[in-house]
């Protein structure tokens, strides 16, 4: 199981959770787990999220690993100008 | 993608200053805008544009306009294709307006024709029957449940309840038990804030020449951040395949965020396509202002708590950003940065983002952050004035630093801002004196930078030479950076090395030039490539001297036998290799694509002196100091130049620049000579300290630039000029009529 934190405004859709335990090893897998674990995060996730593993912050990088220890938060899509 | 150690420190060529490599194309005038191509047959186009703030379009009568001869083609949005939802539908629609005009500027019809004068006499001849609607252009206005609705449909689960439907969404972030934190505070200041929407100001006006032929081809040439963007963008809203629309850059006069997204291509190849010629369009300064992406505007509550001695127990904020009539990401971002300079036990913020009838809001350098980190830093300093302590001990005493779990979740990793705290605090500017009416003020400031998709194309010419291909275009002096880490990678000399931007049939996808990407993500892609090559040249070097391949290793420019078991063979230089490569096995190339993450996050600090006069509330920039973490200053001279032109923009969105909007909803101020950016007149020279805190997810230690140096002047500046004058200072811009009115105030 992996420790996942989630930010405020989403903690409706995980009881008022800040933080969940799903399976996976992966970005994908994590956010594939979360959205069933937890239907409520579903449109987010649909409209774009990010996971910050261990401190770094990927947008879209499906096969990157997550470790049971990991530093796992999720976070809205970044963007720039 | 795991974090790159293969990492090099004994730079020769990095951290050099050659020169640019279009210097001389753009002082000789050679260098091509997006005004500046042209095509046989080529039509002109004009958009008209609505001149209500929110109005029902009845009916748009074109028959007269098509009638005038030299007018080839007239389109509306019932031209367009049909999109229910997604991003290219909400750029379309900011673009031309379908049922109702959201905005002062909204384009409600366009055509094309054989020269502008016939354009516009042709604008003039379309009837527009509008049924005025009720408007709504400020944020608390728009948040009333009895508000008028500017664009219905985008609300999301989140948005906080008992508002009205403007109000689309909310995010919220932080830890730890703010009642607790603020309990432990010997003093607690609460303030609302306010930011003015500013335009990213870039010389150049948006310009294109589109061509679509008739089986359905088409061909773009525009000014933009990202080619390939526009054309997902463009392909979606004309209903094509991407591979039917190629997409060349131009060269950009600026783009700050403002050119990441698209206000008149669309329009221009939908009319080419209708009028069977290429059209091109070119904004005027006024269509700038009212109908490209300024950024947003905001109302900040914030509540800090510190101890005597300087310790920050608690922060919360709440951010409220409009961005005009459709939805966006700032509201996420300035709340996820608002804190994040500090270590704290206890913080909150919470961004709503709320609708408007004005333009949609675009990108701004670190969007959301300047005006959420000028809140949180107007407190902090105000708080450190009260209770008399040091405001750069304070800063460092909470800063965050390795360690930290930051206010938006993530621990950090290594990052600068202790060091670039402690840089200011030696620096000579800290310690100045000051005269009367003059005060120093700073400003810590953060962005997060990110990486993307990225593809790196590298060629060994047959003599020897370096072509570079990528797919960015340069904002920031990209191309002499890609050339200047691919020299230093092959061990050649930079002038061997040529780096071009290329069309979107060129080279694989390449995401837009925004979040301070494409040093860190290019670079790291052209490092790649470069290995790649150099692993093709070691293997040929191989086949010459009849050894195994594993047996050559690449040293300064020369492919070697890797030790005396490998045999004694002269040095074979990547112009000997070069040349013998048809001979070896044919071209030799390297190529890299990525999507890169690991981009190390940024902070700066900025020192400021200003002086105000009391008489008129005028306020002068004394003396500046920028101090950034660069990582790795690869071309110094344009990181320098980062950290200046932010800190100008900075300075510009502080003391005067703001969209004025009237009780009628129409923009006041649509022109340089009304909305004023600086001028050099106006500035002293920007000093620039840059600090190297290596980025472990680059091989060189990159971390972007682009944006962190625009995020701490607005409080830098308005802490000063509060400390100058004996008032807090609690909204931008702080014009002098503002300032005026504040010492008046204060004098009862």
């Amino acid at each position: 199981m992996v420790k996942v934190e989630i930010w405020g405004s989403l903690r409706n859709a995980t009881d008022g959770q800040s933080h969940v335990e799903v399976t996976g090893a992966t970005f994908k897998q994590i956010l594939d787990a979360l959205a069933q674990d937890y239907p409520g995060l579903r449109p987010q996730i649909e409209r774009g999220v990010s996971l910050a593993i261990d401190g770094q912050i990927y947008k879209e990088s499906w096969f990157t690993p997550v470790h049971p220890d990991s530093e796992v938060v999720l976070m809205p899509l970044m963007a720039g100008g | 993608m795991a974090l790159d150690h293969d990492t090099k420190r004994d730079f020769k060529i990095i951290g050099t200053r050659p020169l640019r490599p279009d210097g001389i194309d753009k002082v000789t005038g050679r260098a091509q805008y997006g005004a500046d191509q042209s095509a046989a047959g080529m039509l002109v186009a004009k958009m008209l544009r609505s001149p209500h703030a929110h109005a029902k379009i009845l009916s748009i009568d074109t028959k007269a306009a098509e009638a005038l001869s030299g007018v080839k083609a007239i389109i509306t949005a019932a031209d367009f294709g049909d999109m229910r939802k997604g991003e290219a539908m909400n750029v379309r629609d900011h673009i031309m307006a379908r049922d109702r005009a959201l905005y002062d500027g909204h384009g409600v019809a366009a055509v094309a024709a054989i020269n502008e004068a016939t354009a516009k006499a042709a604008l003039a001849l379309i009837k527009v029957e509008y049924e005025i609607l009720p408007h709504v252009t400020e944020i608390a206005d728009a948040m009333r449940p009895d508000a008028p609705v500017v664009n219905a449909g985008f609300v999301q689960e989140n948005a906080p309840k008992g508002y009205s439907e403007n109000v689309v969404s909310a995010h919220e972030f932080g830890h730890g038990d703010l009642a607790a934190g603020f309990a432990k505070a010997d003093k607690i200041i609460s303030r609302t804030l306010k930011t003015a929407a500013t335009h990213q100001g870039y010389i150049e006006p948006h310009a294109c020449l589109a061509s679509m032929g008739p089986d359905g081809r088409g061909e773009l040439w525009c000014c933009t951040q990202g080619q390939f963007y526009i054309r997902t963008l463009c392909a979606e809203i004309l209903g094509i395949e991407e591979s039917q629309l190629r997409v060349t850059a131009s060269e950009i006069g600026g783009g700050f965020g403002g050119k990441t997204t698209a206000f008149i291509e669309p329009v221009a190849l939908v009319l080419s396509r209708k009028a069977g010629h290429p059209v091109k369009m070119v904004m005027d300064r006024e269509e700038v202002f009212k109908a490209s992406g300024p950024t947003v505007s905001s109302e900040i509550d914030v509540k800090i708590g510190m101890t005597k001695d300087g310790r920050i127990t608690a922060g919360q904020a709440e951010l409220r950003y409009q961005g005009g009539a459709f939805p966006n990401m700032t509201n996420w971002l300035g709340a996820q940065c608002a804190f994040a300079a500090y270590d704290l036990e206890a913080v909150n913020a919470i961004g709503i983002n709320i609708l408007t009838n004005r333009p949609k809001q675009a990108a701004y350098r670190a969007p959301g952050a300047p005006m959420a980190i000028y809140a949180i830093e107007a407190v902090v300093d105000e708080l450190c004035e009260e209770l008399d302590l040091d405001p750069l001990d304070v800063r460092l005493k909470n800063a965050a630093r390795k360690g930290t779990k930051s206010s938006y979740g993530p621990t950090f990793d290594e990052i600068g801002l202790v060091a670039t705290l402690e840089a200011a605090k030696i620096h000579p500017h800290y310690a100045a004196p000051l005269g009367p009416n003059q005060a120093r003020g700073l400003s810590c400031g953060f962005w997060f930078n990110f990486g993307g998709n990225t593809s790196v194309s590298l060629g060994i010419n047959f003599d020897g030479t370096v072509g570079i291909t990528e797919g960015n275009p340069d904002i920031g002096g990209s191309r002499a950076s890609i050339s200047m880490m691919a020299a230093e990678e092959l061990g050649i000399p930079y002038d061997k090395v040529r780096t071009i931007v290329a069309d979107t049939n060129s080279i694989g996808h390449n995401d837009v030039t925004d979040g301070s990407r494409v040093t860190f993500a290019v670079g790291l892609a052209t490092i790649k490539a470069a290995r790649a090559a150099i692993k093709e040249m070691c293997k040929r070097a191989a086949k010459m001297w009849g050894i195994d391949e594993d047996a050559v290793i690449w040293e300064d420019g020369y492919a070697k036998p890797a030790g005396q078991n490998a045999g004694e063979f002269e040095p074979l230089s990547l112009a000997k290799i070069a040349r013998k490569s048809a001979n070896t096995g044919g071209p030799i190339a390297g190529h890299h694509e990525v999507n890169a993450d690991g981009a190390g996050v940024s902070f700066g600090v900025h020192l400021v002196d200003v002086e105000v006069d009391p008489e008129t509330g005028f306020t002068k920039v004394l003396r500046y100091t920028v101090f950034q973490d660069a990582g790795k200053a690869i071309h110094p001279d344009y990181v320098e130049g980062q950290m200046q032109g932010g800190a100008v923009q900075g300075i510009g969105w502080a003391l005067n620049e703001e969209y004025i909007y009237g009780a009628d909803g129409k923009l006041q101020n649509a022109g340089f000579l009304d909305y004023r950016i600086p001028v050099a007149s106006d500035l002293p020279k920007i000093d620039t300290v840059i600090l190297e805190i290596p980025n472990p997810g680059h091989p060189y230690g990159v971390r972007g630039v682009g944006e962190t140096s625009i995020v701490p002047p607005l409080a830098a500046i308005s802490n000063a000029v509060s400390r100058a004058i004996g008032v807090r200072m609690d909204q931008l811009p702080m014009s002098p009529p503002r300032v005026l009115k504040a010492i008046k105030g204060a004098k009862g």
